[in-house]
């Protein structure tokens, strides 16, 4: 008989930025070699995933990451007592320092992770940028972070516009002018808060990479992607599987200099040299996700094993010029569902 | 004061109105209080069955009450039609 | 009924459900209530010395201390601390560190004379900062302290007041310097960089009217990134190297200064300061290795002194409160006004300080908009704060308020109120009493032609 795993995702915001969640448990739910019960994390009591009842057994509300690791850890007691977690796979950026803090007490408590540990995720992040390209050995564009929009007005001295005005966490906008710039570092900084990153703008075409290390220095998944359609937020609404030897060397390069544990996804940029840049890694599994599974790397399902400390042999290949074309769906819900969970934070 | 009579309110304290398909919660007295509106307490009655409920004082819970009231108008749940008929 | 019998009174809400688009970015809620601080209750702290009141709490800073000071002497052999009087020189205050062990840092004649009140042997006092006057000086070179010295002004008058007291005073110099953070602070102090501070010690070497003792740098304030401390370090290790190089003398100390951050939380981080904040250890890690492989002789390794303040008593403070009153605004938001506001709360202009109620509360909670009693339209503890229901009289605790709070207050429309501390068997101490008219018009004189008035 397959064993059966509780497994609790967050980022069940299916919506038109979304999150990861749903393609994850899609992943997991299509593996032949365990069964899972499906918990839901959500922050928000409108997040799609809540509803979808035919994907996720039972949602549970917890704590915005600013509520800080201790009201999260009362939360998770709770939640641990009724369901008894096996994993857990968190999908937002702007919760995984507080995953990643928490792991030894989660361990204790028998519930695992299988994240980037707190270096590998500070060190690579877009502050932090310009350094982790230069240890690497990574193109990457030039940036510096500002912490006042007085600080906008002295950036010609080192960048010509247009530029990228980034959040901490999320967020990015292209400004032609300081204006602008002024305009977006008010926008990005009163939801994410300082610093704000300037970036350079690099002209070319995105690709990016999923993967998965194993936290030894090896690539257990990589798929290269090309984003064929963007939404006016810059989301992919769909994308191909592609061929490119280069990507996959940037990647095992990553994989083998960071050691990097976990899912990520690299923002690439090729420019009109054909030369790549890093523009940004995040430190989790994209949204799009369910191409890679689809393509023949289950990602999703990787992570569960190699987060139950389960061997897995890296996958080799992958089908290229396969696509996802993303697609909305009205679900019908019932007040009674959104009462329970806005009431109760539980369904 | 009439609460809009489609207002529906459960007793956990989730309010659903259908006119404008918002939804609220409220805690436990402010239900009672809302439930006490619906069965056409008159303002006297509700403070009279509080004050001798809850450990608060006149003056106290005047405040609190018109300010809940005043919430409770602001969000629409007062059926303002029919209240001049009844005043 | 007797009502005490009744149930606990909670204000009737109605909060709208505003499940829009899900994001990611919500409000702290400060969940338990704090009824107690040390073991004493603080309901029966306000009903013996009123509200508000500060409560500091002995047992923590010990705590602090300690673990701090083990943070460094883990991973560095000669360690040394010196009590920053302007976080907080209450007396008791000092008291506590310099039982610990600690030295006196200070900043002025004031505090200086402040240290030597206190018992402290002049040996054992650091004197920083831009402002010292000859008086001053000539007090610090009889007493034997560490004159740390701030500009070339001072330098020339430190030798002028050699020759005139006939002692060699022991002096160090600060060193400003780019350490990859922003912004800069190259007011205090030489620079590295520019060759000012080379510049200084050559002069002071030259000069053999004065004992070189040592470095001095401190970076900036509230400092989140360690590394920066080991580029300080580095920087002032290849200056005492150099000095023995040339000079063959040897440096007794390097004095990093302080900037390590509480856990506070500054306004506008996403997370809350005691999640990201960087721990202790991590800046003794940054300092210690540095040190350790400057390429110091291992027999003549420096004495590490630091002068951290707010790390060492952030925690330890507490502010009690009470709430006046409740209203509404005309935005529709909650706002609750309590009897503290930022003229003994400095810190809230740049903390989100945590609030806690000090009774029990149930889960329904408000936004709110926390005001302080200043008719002052700045007078805001926290702008938005989402609390459970209080009412009027209830009682609110302030955490991590130690540092600065009772040197940076300000007398300003009201009178500032009393200080207490809790010792270690949880015996409570008046540390300071609250200010009286008499306080203040006792050092104002009406001129005769104005003393008379009609109205």
């Amino acid at each position: 008989m397959k064993k059966k795993y509780c497994i609790a995702v967050t980022g069940l915001n299916a919506i038109d930025s979304p999150g990861p969640g749903i393609s994850v448990i899609r992943g997991i739910r299509d593996s032949k070699d365990f069964d899972c019960r499906i918990i839901g994390f959500a922050y928000e009591s409108l997040e799609p995933g809540i509803y979808m009842h035919d994907i996720i057994d039972k949602t549970y509300q917890i704590p915005y990451p600013s509520s800080g690791t201790d009201a999260l850890m009362e939360r998770l007691n709770y939640i641990h007592a009724t369901e008894g977690l096996d994993v857990i796979i968190p999908n937002f950026d702007a919760e995984l320092y507080s995953f990643i803090k928490l792991e030894p007490k989660l361990k204790e408590m028998g519930i695992k992770v299988f994240l980037p540990t707190l270096e590998q995720f500070e060190e690579r992040h877009k502050v932090n940028l310009p350094k982790f390209g230069q240890k690497y050995n990574i193109r990457v564009p030039f940036s510096r972070e500002i912490f006042s929009s007085n600080e906008i007005y002295g950036l010609s001295k080192d960048f010509t516009y247009p530029l990228v005005v980034k959040g901490k966490y999320y967020d990015a906008y292209i400004a032609y002018s300081a204006e602008q710039a002024i305009n977006y570092f008010g926008k990005i900084s009163s939801k994410w808060g300082l610093p704000i990153v300037i970036q350079e703008f690099i002209k070319g075409t995105e690709y990016n990479v999923i993967g998965l290390g194993d936290g030894k220095g090896n690539t257990i998944a990589a798929v290269p992607m090309r984003k064929q359609y963007i939404t006016d937020k810059g989301k992919a609404w769909g994308g191909i599987t592609i061929e490119d030897k280069d990507l996959l060397k940037i990647t095992d390069s990553f994989l083998s200099q960071t050691k990097w544990r976990g899912g990520f996804e690299l923002e690439m940029m090729k420019s009109p040299k054909n030369e790549y840049f890093l523009l940004e890694i995040n430190p989790r599994i994209p949204a799009w996700v369910y191409l890679a599974v689809g393509a023949g790397q289950n990602i999703p399902e990787a992570v569960v094993k190699l987060a139950l400390g389960e061997e897995v042999e890296p996958f080799k290949t992958y089908q290229t010029g396969k696509m996802f074309v993303r697609y909305s769906w009205d679900m019908i819900v019932d007040l009674d569902d959104f009462q329970k969970i806005s009431t109760f934070g539980e369904l | 004061m009439k609460i809009n009579k489609n207002v529906s309110i459960s007793e956990n304290g989730f309010v659903f109105n259908p006119t404008t398909g918002e939804s609220f919660t409220v805690n436990p007295i402010g239900v009672e209080i809302i439930n006490m509106i619906k069965m056409h307490s008159p303002e006297e009655e509700i403070k009279k069955f509080i004050l001798e409920k809850y450990a608060t004082d006149s003056s106290g819970f005047d405040k609190d009450f018109y300010d809940f009231i005043q919430m409770l108008k602001s969000y629409n749940l007062f059926d303002e039609e029919n209240e001049e008929n009844e005043n | 009924m007797k009502n005490t019998d009744k149930i606990k009174y909670e204000r009737p809400i109605i909060k709208r459900l505003d499940a829009g688009i899900p994001n990611k970015f919500g409000l702290r809620t400060e969940y338990t209530p704090m009824t107690h601080i040390d073991n004493v209750s603080v309901k029966s702290l306000v009903a013996e010395f009123g509200s508000p009141l500060f409560v500091v709490s002995e047992k923590t800073i010990r705590n602090t201390y300690n673990q701090t000071k083990r943070a460094f002497t883990l991973r560095y052999p000669k360690v040394q601390f010196a009590w920053s009087y302007k976080t907080n020189y209450l007396d008791a205050v000092c008291h506590v560190f310099h039982q610990e062990g600690s030295w006196a840092e200070v900043v002025s004649g004031f505090e200086y004379d402040k240290a030597i009140a206190n018992g402290v042997n002049g040996k054992n006092i650091i004197f920083n900062g831009p402002d010292k006057s000859e008086s001053d000086i000539e007090k610090a070179i009889n007493n034997d302290s560490l004159l740390h010295i701030d500009h070339l002004d001072e330098l020339y008058m430190v030798i002028e007041m050699a020759e005139k007291t006939n002692k060699k005073p022991k002096v160090s110099i600060r060193v400003n310097m780019d350490t990859g953070i922003y912004p800069m602070w190259d007011r205090f102090g030489f620079n590295y960089e520019t060759g000012q501070a080379w510049d200084a010690l050559n002069k002071i070497m030259f000069s053999q009217k004065l004992e070189l003792m040592g470095l001095h740098c401190h970076i900036g304030t509230f400092m989140l990134a360690p590394y920066a401390y080991s580029t300080a370090a580095y920087k002032l290790a290849d200056l005492a190297l150099a000095v023995e190089k040339k000079f063959n003398h040897n440096i007794k100390y390097i004095d990093l200064g302080g900037g390590f951050p509480s856990k506070n939380t500054l306004k506008g981080s996403f997370l809350p300061g005691n999640d990201s904040n960087p721990s202790i250890d991590e800046f003794a890690e940054a300092i210690s290795s540095a040190l350790i492989n400057a390429g110091f002789h291992p027999e003549k390794l420096p004495l590490l002194i630091l002068e951290t303040g707010r790390a060492l008593i952030d925690d330890a403070g507490y502010l009690i409160s009470s709430v006046i009153a409740n209203k509404r605004l005309s935005s529709g938001k909650r706002a609750t006004i309590i009897d503290a506001g930022v003229n003994i709360m400095f810190t809230s202009f740049w903390y989100d300080h945590k609030v806690s109620p000090a009774q029990p509360f149930t889960h329904y909670t408000e936004d709110t908009v926390l005001y302080g009693p200043l008719c002052m339209n700045i007078d805001v503890i926290r702008e938005n704060i989402s609390l459970p229901l209080l009412n009027k009289g209830d009682n609110l605790v302030i955490s991590m308020v130690g540092a600065y709070n009772m040197t940076q207050w300000m007398q300003f429309i009201t009178l500032r109120p009393k200080i207490v501390m809790i010792d270690l068997n949880g015996k409570v101490h008046l540390i300071r009493d609250s200010e009286t008219n008499a306080t203040l018009t006792d050092l104002e004189r009406v001129p005769e032609h104005l003393k008379k008035f009609d109205l």
